[in-house]
């Protein structure tokens, strides 16, 4: 406990745990505030409560069983993660992936951006007291995880990108959900803003409330929409293009003021220019093509050539026991996950295991601003910057 | 992305080269990615050189990774991923350590951003930072023995 002077004398502080066990720290952190009344002197963040050891793991797995336990880390967005590894697999083997996979990947990484968008808007809201905004973002996640059920067989930890395309063909007939999607969502979005975004409620919380300038977020090496609601225009898909998300014609929002309401305004914006992506890439992707990559060392036969050619019978074996062994070298793929710049940086040894996977979670590093955000300010502006900054414990810990 | 360009030709080399020729150890590309090896003592002024200099402008750093090279000396391996906004281009440096007391200087006041990644790799890999405001561990318990992600602990724990 230290003393601090306040302008009725010499006062002592008090520290409070918040978490690790804590409804409002979507998910397992704990932060010391130490307090000066219902001001936060200093605060101290600790994570680690849900390290899993992943990137040790993928260490001793190969190139496509790690696969598998990249979803598990930004546990919100799990095709973002899927995303990011499978290009940096495909960097380092130099392998193209064939233009209906590249748009149906985009496709899919927008609705998830959406998906998770709403999880955010939904648990930010209910932290603030805006209880019926939860039930409706959940409300349409529904829609969103059925179709992610409907083309992988998993609602959440899909595993659906691979090395060289897509798992499987999209089931005949998947557009139509998708497109019912496109057509009902922005009426509900519309919903979520006549809620919100005039309400004399929801302003006093998030009006001024953990400022953040341009030039603290770009030091801390802030990204996504905590970055750009602070003036500052990275978004990955538009600085360093993949997957084709240059024919793609959309806009990145950003707003100047650095508050909590700039971030929640860009981030609903986010959603209204994911789906115009979403729309696009339904005229783009064409009716019939490959969505694996021809490379048969390293993308595994279809099942039928495997059970009658002799060829493929072997390379399915040699996959599935070896695996591919990539050239030495290191890469390091970035992509803009709904949270900010997702990196992916693997270490080949000309083994087929990744020598070392790294992966550059934006939560991770969107959290140091924590401490800036929420010193000097009140205990509830703390519940309001930790849902802003919009955090998933899984990409954090690994 | 199979060719080699003339890396001496990158107007980055020749700016780091013009600034001090003996920090830089080696240059790769692959990938179309650019990596300069740095020798350690040269890293920090590098990177302040990296981020004000006006033509380079570094000013975002992505990540900093630490890779163990066991048995192969020197053991450690830390790349640092740069970004420049204002020219949208990226590079990343490369420093080796070795395994006997690995120390580097931490580049915090240079990005503070680095604060955490520092941290992160002290903790995985014992790595030490000199100059770091808050070398602690943090993924794993504080009282921890062992460096989880170096090559010789095992995947499945002390056992």
């Amino acid at each position: 406990m230290t003393t601090v002077q306040t302008a009725t004398g010499l006062e002592q502080t008090m520290v409070l745990n918040m978490g690790p066990q804590h409804p409002s720290t979507h998910g397992v952190l704990r932060v010391l505030l130490e307090l000066d009344g219902e001001i936060i002197v200093k605060a101290d963040v600790d994570i680690g409560y849900l390290h899993t050891g992943i990137e040790k793991t993928a260490e001793a797995l190969t190139y496509s069983q790690a696969i598998t336990i990249t979803d598990r880390m930004d546990y919100l967005a799990p095709l973002s993660n899927n995303l990011a590894y499978c290009l940096a697999v495909e960097k380092l083997l130099d392998l193209e992936v064939p233009k209906r996979a590249q748009y149906i990947r985009v496709l899919l990484t927008e609705l998830t951006r959406i998906g998770s968008h709403l999880v955010w808007l939904g648990t930010h809201a209910i932290d603030l007291g805006a209880m019926s905004v939860f039930l409706y973002c959940f409300r349409e996640r529904e829609e969103l995880l059925k179709i992610f059920e409907l083309v992988s067989g998993q609602r959440m930890m899909t595993s659906y990108f691979r090395i060289g395309g897509l798992a499987l063909d999209p089931p005949v007939g998947w557009t139509d959900h998708v497109q019912k999607i496109v057509q009902t969502f922005p009426s509900r979005f519309d919903e979520y803003e006549e809620l919100l975004t005039r309400n004399r409620i929801w302003l006093g919380r998030t009006q001024g409330v953990g400022v953040l300038t341009a030039e603290d977020a770009i030091a801390l090496g802030v990204s996504g929409p905590s970055l750009r609601g602070s003036g500052v225009d990275y978004d990955v898909r538009k600085y360093f293009p993949y997957s084709r998300y240059d024919e793609f014609d959309f806009q990145v929002p950003v707003r100047t003021e650095g508050d909590c309401y700039a971030r929640y305004l860009c981030r609903v914006a986010e959603m209204r220019e994911s789906l115009r992506i979403v729309r696009q890439a339904l005229e783009k992707i064409p009716p019939d093509g490959p969505v694996k990559a021809d490379a048969p060392g390293i993308v595994p036969p279809q099942r039928e050539k495997m059970k009658t050619e002799m060829e493929a019978l072997i390379y399915h074996f040699k996959i599935f026991t070896e695996g591919f062994a990539p050239p030495p070298g290191e890469v390091y793929q970035r992509i803009e996950s709904p949270r900010g710049e997702l990196g992916c940086f693997l270490a080949s040894d000309g083994s087929p295991k990744p020598y070392r996977m790294r992966i550059r979670a934006p939560s991770f590093v969107n959290l140091q601003a924590l401490q800036k955000m929420i010193e000097g300010r009140l205990v509830a502006d703390a519940i309001a910057c930790i849902g802003t900054l919009d955090i998933v414990l899984g990409e954090i810990d690994r | 992305m199979t060719e080699t360009p003339d890396l001496e030709q990158n107007p980055i080399i020749a700016k780091i080269r013009g600034w001090r020729p003996v920090a830089v150890a080696g240059l790769i590309s692959f990938r179309g990615e650019l990596t300069v090896v740095v020798y350690p003592e040269h890293l920090r002024p590098l990177t302040e050189f990296l981020k004000s200099d006006p033509d380079l402008a570094f000013t975002y750093l992505s990540d900093v990774t630490g890779v163990d090279r066991f048995p192969i000396e020197p053991r450690f391996e830390l790349n640092y991923h740069l970004l420049s906004l204002s020219r949208r281009e990226t590079i990343r440096l490369s420093v080796r350590l070795p395994g006997e007391n690995p120390v580097i200087d931490s580049v915090v006041p240079v990005w503070p951003t680095a604060n955490w990644h520092e941290r992160e790799i002290f903790d995985l890999f014992g790595i030490r930072f000199e100059g770091h405001p808050n070398l602690r561990r943090m993924m794993m318990p504080d009282d921890w023995e062992g460096y989880p992600l170096r090559k010789d602990y095992p995947v499945e724990g002390p056992r």
